[in-house]
């Protein structure tokens, strides 16, 4: 359970980080706080040739509530939204899913920007964010840019990002206060990775996502119009019949376990 | 190799390391602090458990060079340390160990759990143990010495 050698690069700055990405030979990959691709390295199903550390790189942990928008740094950590250090209501939502990601002693290093950059299916920020909405934003050597949270994730350990970028932080949506949200995470055990993961934010605008697929989490459209229409809970027979019709390539038992949670998320949505 | 400046148990430390090289291994093959155990190394067990800055985490997954510029606690640097005190008097008095091997991560997060909740209750001591694994107790000792802790800290 030692990973492989590779070459640590202390970063000082993103320019520098995108630099050297840029100018990269052999597989490169950007470390934040480590708690996903430190125990991929160690089971060496990870053994990147440089590892750049984001350690002493400034600026990327701030939390900042601009107008209608809420900034936050790739390099806030799970702890601090678990500490209720976003505001509001998409605060209230994010602090449910922070404080349910593997450990408190993990919370502490993991970072949100390290979790929707590795891309992990069974990780819960790529589904969480996706029921939010919102941006990426992303640095690259044109600058800075930012990519919709739709279709951002692609699937395991593949995201819209170039191998020549490096995500920076996220601009959410700011929920109202008669907002509603719903989590519900299918495991076995408090703090394991999600076997299944259904997520709602029924604001303005409802979204649901079906989550911990065996590939990128998806948004149910269907879902979302009978919550547009008002719908306060919706049996898990109904959405096993929606999730039926996306070609997610569930077996029956994962078409069950998606369906409960979905299913449960929306009445969580409404308790 | 990368330089690393590390302060451990509050001596400071400067060392050159292989950049593959866990906090962990850091801490127990070049500082010779054995107290830190390793069970998984892959962040599930919580036997590696040290403080960071004053926080829980797994000196198992993380390197060694990238706790550069940090304060590390481990095990061994807790004689002077109330909170650790009572915990140490508590565990022995519930026969919270029986090999001991996940005691010292067990007593780091017992240390997070009453600094850090002191109105926890037994729920929520038992979902905050979730990350630290103990193969002998069954976890009855461990829950009902750091409730006992919570309890005394509270009067």
């Amino acid at each position: 359970m030692k990973p492989a050698k590779f070459e640590h690069k202390r970063m000082t700055s993103l320019d520098d980080v995108v630099k050297v990405l840029g100018e990269a030979d052999g597989e490169t990959r950007v470390l934040g706080g480590g708690q996903s691709l430190g125990p991929m390295m160690n089971l060496r199903l990870a053994q990147p040739d440089v590892v750049l550390d984001l350690s002493r790189v400034e600026g990327l942990a701030d939390i900042e509530e601009a107008g209608d928008v809420l900034k936050i740094g790739a390099r806030v950590t799970h702890a601090r939204i678990e500490d209720v250090e976003v505001p509001g209501t998409t605060g209230a939502y994010m602090q449910f899913v922070a404080s349910g990601i593997s450990y408190r002693s993990v919370r502490n290093r993991g970072t949100i920007g390290g979790s929707v950059a590795h891309s992990d299916p069974a990780a819960d920020w790529p589904s969480a964010l996706l029921a939010l909405g919102g941006d990426v934003i992303a640095a690259g050597p044109n600058g800075v840019r930012t990519i919709s949270l739709d279709g951002f994730t692609m699937g395991p350990f593949t995201t819209g990002l170039g191998y020549d970028e490096v995500l920076t932080g996220f601009e959410l949506p700011v929920l109202g206060a008669d907002a509603r949200w719903g989590y519900y995470k299918v495991n076995r055990k408090p703090g394991e990775f999600a076997d299944a993961i259904g997520a709602v934010t029924i604001g303005s605008a409802p979204r649901a996502v079906c989550g911990a697929t065996e590939s990128a989490p998806f948004r149910v459209p269907e879902i979302e119009e009978k919550l547009a229409a008002g719908a306060q809970e919706i049996s898990v027979a109904d959405v096993r019949t929606v999730l039926e019709g996306h070609d997610a390539g569930f077996d029956d038992y994962e078409l069950q376990i998606h369906a409960v949670a979905l299913s449960r998320a929306v009445k969580r949505a409404f308790a | 190799m990368t330089e690393l400046s590390i302060k451990i148990n509050g001596e400071n430390i400067t060392a050159d390391v292989e950049p593959r090289l866990s906090l962990a291994d850091f801490i127990r093959d070049h500082r010779r602090l054995t107290g830190t155990h390793l069970g998984c190394e892959h962040g599930v067990c919580g036997a590696c458990t040290v403080l960071m800055n004053g926080e829980p985490v797994r000196s198992c997954i993380t390197f060694a060079a990238v706790a550069d510029g940090t304060e590390i606690t481990t095990i061994e640097g807790f004689d002077d340390d109330e909170p650790m005190a009572q915990l140490r008097q508590a565990f022995h008095e519930n026969h919270a160990l029986q090999c001991g091997y996940c005691t010292p991560g067990m007593l780091v997060a017992a240390r997070d759990i009453v600094t850090r909740l002191p109105d926890a209750d037994e729920d929520r001591v038992r979902l905050e143990l979730a990350g630290n694994l103990c193969r002998c107790t069954g976890y009855v000792g461990i829950v009902n010495a750091i409730l006992s802790v919570l309890e005394r800290r509270r009067a």
